[in-house]
């Protein structure tokens, strides 16, 4: 079918580059402030959403701006995953917003107008992540996210944060070089970058080795997947304030990673090169031990933003390992995983956050008792782990069925082992804090309330979302099929 | 009046230049917009010469009617008009910012300094619009004796500065005087064009190799190539900031150009590519520069010491650009010259503001700074970032050239060294960036304190030149590349 073209792409890249600009002009007035922020979030969201019809007829909304260097354009192209990736983004935005207002000002935050701007800048790069045709694109706009998200990372200023960042930065822009020169090599060879379904490196008479450092650069290049052994900078990025793990660190920024691997695996390689260099095999185990090693490593820390986030390392490899299965039930799963996991680990981080506001408690072994002082919270909570974990009834069960299903067609038990495994794990590091909430006794009378509004009502939502993606998964699900309908061809 | 641009970009500035002490006499403060509209002159015919060049093709001037090769050729292609163009525009808007930043650095100064400033900014000028050797040497001289006394008006130190840099200066001009005096005994002629035309048959003499060589460490010592720099830092760090900032975007700059000139155009490429392996040595001599600049800046706390390592390292792009000598490094390399400028004039004259407002020099002592001077250190990120390479800046778009056509050579090292030493960029830029926006809280109150407008304006206009050409580097590619294809086989 035709493709479109179209303004909407650019304009749902600019929406927050606008509202950064008006962040800076109304730093002087909070409140203006944050309603510039909220409404670029909810203008950027209907933006995208515009887009839907159009896609879920199964064409391509493209916008080719201007050659940045000869041949090589700033180029968007909204496909089903772009357009997913995209809504999820956005639409989460939103609730962050709402929930980063009544973070920062119960914890009387200092560079206030720094941390919306470059929120708005960091969502921005996503969304121009998410809809570029090209890896040159989509280079430009993942390392403009690296930068925009340091200052959000080191926010604290204390020596801790700053060491934080120097890793973080140490991390992401070595992955940047490397990315940076896999795009040559792809353009060197190819004389294109533009993403394509069956892939562009299959035919151009590449060595079969320089295929497999390619990958091996490439995959050090999106490093921002957090894949062991390159995920250490994650745990480290949790000294930024909760709105930012949640977001930028449960979904911009690592989901980012991850969606670069899934073009770079799909639309760049393709499944037949994949296939035939035993490429794909390979990445899934480096995928499957990723899951277990981190879950194991999620069991050791009582800093329960840590287990967060290596929680989050695991989870993000489901969904490099649906990928790489090649399979269309695996494709589904781990596309689906993507809006899955954002849902839930955002759930989870703003219950993180929460607690840290109301009741000043980081640790997991120091909240006893916290589920009768923050039923509602911690109700959230539960449903956010529920969903970690695979239970049936939730937006995690769907994802990993289709992965389980993925593992069986290729014929990987390992993998099917892997994944039941890790179900039992986050079981094993999860539950403890719902044990620990509900069921035991606090050593002292406990005092705090719930948190503010602002914070209690988005995670509320985003736990009853969770739930919902779960009974009814019918229309994300919808577009992933098309999206795996487009990778497949006639096949 | 129009076919005589080429010449009279030259005289503008001589008689500028003779004419500024007797303004000065009259009014001293007079100097300096005199030496703006001086500089602004040559900016705009330089640009008309651009513009010429593009449309209508090559230009040969003959100086008094004398018919080459007896006579001196003004010779103007692509490349001679392109880094006219940058050389003239950087002057001038260095001039606008000298005002306040001399004036406060060393006052009381203006008639020498500004007589000076517009003779090395002709100096510089005709060593790019000449198409004679000698005369090349002539504006050479006068250049570098102008750059030599605007170095020691300096602070303390800049006496002995520019001191070592007379003495490595003078040991350069002989080297290249010597190597002109080689090739004019053989073949007769002083004449560039000439010259390519009648040294094929004679590749075969050694002499012709030594004056080779000569003329390659003559110009390498001005170009400030490792491990020939050693004049570069201690001239940057004590000359005044205006001066450092014009010198980095300018001077080596065109002693690349006439590298550049001297191998490519008066010698041909197979020669220097392939007959003797010039280039070759050139292009490892260059990535060890790189490499050693990045590692020496990071040990600097001085601000402007450590720009200038920052420029030996980046002077070792361009020439490792230039050097690997196929059509792709060559654009990355030429447009390397563009972006280095850009930055790093933008980047001293940062330092200058802060020196002029505070008087800081140290980089762990500028805590705060993004608070009081919220613009001049935006200019400064922007600036840094570009030299990082990250995209979409001008630094970017050359680097992205440099490593492909370090790709197109297949030297894996080379690419390794360009794109890896862009993490050591990062180290010594990072340092600032964590001392200038984070450790202080908002109940410091800090004022807002920005330098004057004469001094913002410049400092924005080459941060936003940054990132614009960055977005559309595809226009500079097209007019680089457009010579390259005409001089690489």
């Amino acid at each position: 079918m035709d493709n479109i073209t179209s303004f909407s792409p650019a304009l749902a890249v600019l929406a927050s580059l606008v509202g950064a600009i008006m962040i800076l002009v109304f730093r002087k007035q909070p409140n203006i402030r944050e309603g510039v922020s909220l409404a670029a979030g909810i203008s950027k969201f209907l933006i995208i959403a515009t887009m839907i019809p159009a896609v879920m007829e199964g064409r391509l909304i493209e916008l080719r701006l201007w050659d940045v260097l000869p041949g090589l354009p700033i180029m968007f192209r909204v496909d089903a995953f772009g357009l997913l990736f995209g809504l999820i983004a956005s639409f989460l935005w939103i609730f962050t917003t709402l929930y980063s207002i009544g973070y920062m000002r119960t914890q009387k935050e200092h560079a206030q107008t720094r941390y919306f701007f470059c929120f708005a800048i960091a969502l921005s790069s996503t969304i121009g992540v998410a809809f570029s045709a090209n890896l040159f694109t989509l280079f430009i706009f993942y390392e403009i996210l690296t930068i925009s998200t340091y200052p959000l990372v080191v926010h604290i200023e204390t020596p801790e944060a700053m060491r934080a960042g120097r890793k973080y930065l140490l991390y992401l822009l070595t992955a940047g070089v490397f990315f940076l020169f896999s795009i040559l090599a792809v353009y060197h060879y190819t004389g294109t970058t533009d993403f394509a379904f069956g892939g562009i490196l299959e035919g151009k008479g590449i060595p079969e080795n320089m295929l497999k450092l390619l990958f091996v650069t490439f995959m050090i290049g999106s490093a921002k997947a957090a894949f062991m052994p390159l995920h250490s900078w994650l745990p480290s990025a949790m000294i930024a304030p909760t709105p930012v793990s949640a977001l930028l660190h449960a979904v911009a920024v690592v989901k980012v990673g991850v969606f670069t691997a899934t073009r770079i695996i799909l639309y760049v390689f393709g499944i037949d090169v994949m296939k035939e260099t035993g490429l794909a095999l390979a990445m899934a185990y480096v995928a499957a031990f990723t899951i277990i090693v981190a879950s194991l490593f999620a069991l050791t820390h009582d800093n329960l933003k840590k287990r967060l986030a290596y929680s989050t390392i695991s989870q993000l490899s489901y969904i490099i390992l649906g990928v790489v299965m090649l399979t269309p039930s695996g494709i589904t799963g781990g596309m689906l995983h993507i809006l899955n996991h954002a849902f839930m680990k955002i759930t989870l981080f703003f219950c993180a956050g929460a607690i840290i506001v109301a009741a000043g408690k980081e640790k997991i072994s120091e909240m006893n008792g916290i589920g009768k002082q923050m039923p509602l919270t911690m109700l959230a909570f539960t449903l956010g782990a529920l969903g970690m974990a695979g239970t049936p009834a939730t937006a995690g069960f769907v994802s990993k069925w289709f992965l389980l299903i993925g593992s069986v067609e290729i014929g990987q038990i390992p993998l099917l082992l892997v994944l039941l495994a890790s179900t039992f794990l986050n079981v094993a590091y999860f539950f403890p804090v719902i044990i620990n909430a509900f069921f035991k006794r606090p050593d002292k009378e406990l005092s705090y309330r719930e948190a503010p509004l602002f914070m209690l009502i988005p995670l509320i939502l985003t736990g009853i979302f969770s739930i919902i993606l779960g009974i009814l998964p019918d229309e994300p699900l919808a577009m992933v099929r098309i999206a795996v309908a487009n990778l497949m061809g006639g096949k | 009046m129009i076919e005589h641009f080429p010449v009279l970009i030259i005289a503008v500035g001589l008689l500028g230049a003779f004419f500024t002490p007797i303004i000065g006499l009259i009014r001293k403060e007079l100097c300096s917009p005199w030496a703006s509209l001086i500089t602004l002159l040559q900016f705009l015919i330089s640009i008309f010469l651009l513009y010429q060049v593009l449309a209508a093709g090559n230009i040969s001037y003959w100086l008094g009617g004398w018919q080459p090769p007896w006579g001196i050729e003004y010779a103007i292609d692509i490349l001679n008009a392109f880094v006219l163009v940058l050389v003239a525009g950087v002057c001038f808007s260095v001039s606008i910012y000298a005002k306040k930043s001399l004036g406060f650095e060393v006052p009381g100064k203006e008639l020498p300094l500004y007589t000076l400033y517009i003779l090395l900014s002709t100096g510089m000028l005709g060593i790019v619009v000449t198409g004679d050797i000698f005369n090349l040497y002539v504006f050479l001289e006068i250049g570098s004796l102008a750059a030599y006394a605007l170095i020691a008006v300096g602070d303390r130190q800049s006496l002995m500065a520019s001191f070592n840099y007379m003495i490595m200066g003078t040991i350069s001009a002989s080297f290249i005087l010597l190597g002109i005096g080689y090739l004019y005994v053989m073949t007769g002629t002083l004449n560039m064009a000439d010259l390519s035309e009648r040294l094929p048959e004679l590749y075969g003499r050694p002499v012709i190799l030594v004056a080779l060589a000569l003329l390659v460490v003559g110009l390498s010592i001005k170009t400030a190539l490792f491990p020939l720099h050693t004049w570069l830092p201690d001239a940057y760090t004590h000359a005044p900031s205006a001066v450092s900032a014009m010198l980095a975007g300018t001077f080596t700059k065109v002693g690349i150009y006439a590298l550049i000139r001297v191998m490519f155009t008066v010698i041909s490429p197979e020669y220097v590519i392939e007959t003797v392996p010039v280039m070759n040595i050139l292009s490892w001599v260059a990535a060890a520069g790189i490499v050693a600049g990045s590692v020496l800046a990071i040990a600097q706390y001085d601000i402007k010491r450590m720009l200038a390592y920052s420029s030996v390292s980046q002077i070792g792009y361009i020439i490792l650009g230039v050097s690997m000598a196929n059509k792709l490094a060559m654009t990355g390399g030429i447009l390397h010259i563009l972006s280095h400028s850009l930055m790093k004039v933008g980047l001293f004259m940062v330092a200058g503001a802060i020196i002029y407002r505070t008087g800081i020099r140290n980089i762990y002592q500028l805590k705060g700074m993004g608070k009081k001077m919220p613009f001049t250190m935006a200019a400064f990120v922007i600036g840094a970032l570009s030299m990082i390479g990250i995209p979409p800046t001008i630094g970017f778009a050359s680097k992205f050239y440099l490593a492909w056509g370090a790709l197109e050579a297949e030297n894996w090292v080379f690419v390794a060294v360009i794109l890896l030493s862009s993490l050591l960029t990062a180290v010594y830029f990072w340092r600032i960036f964590e001392n200038v926006y984070f450790g202080v809280h908002e109940h410091e109150e800090i004022k807002k304190d920005e330098v004057p407008l004469s001094m913002l304006l410049p400092i924005l206009i080459f941060a936003a030149i940054t990132l614009l050409l960055g977005l559309f580097a595809s226009l500079p590619i097209g007019v680089i590349e457009h010579w390259v294809t005409g001089v690489l086989p």
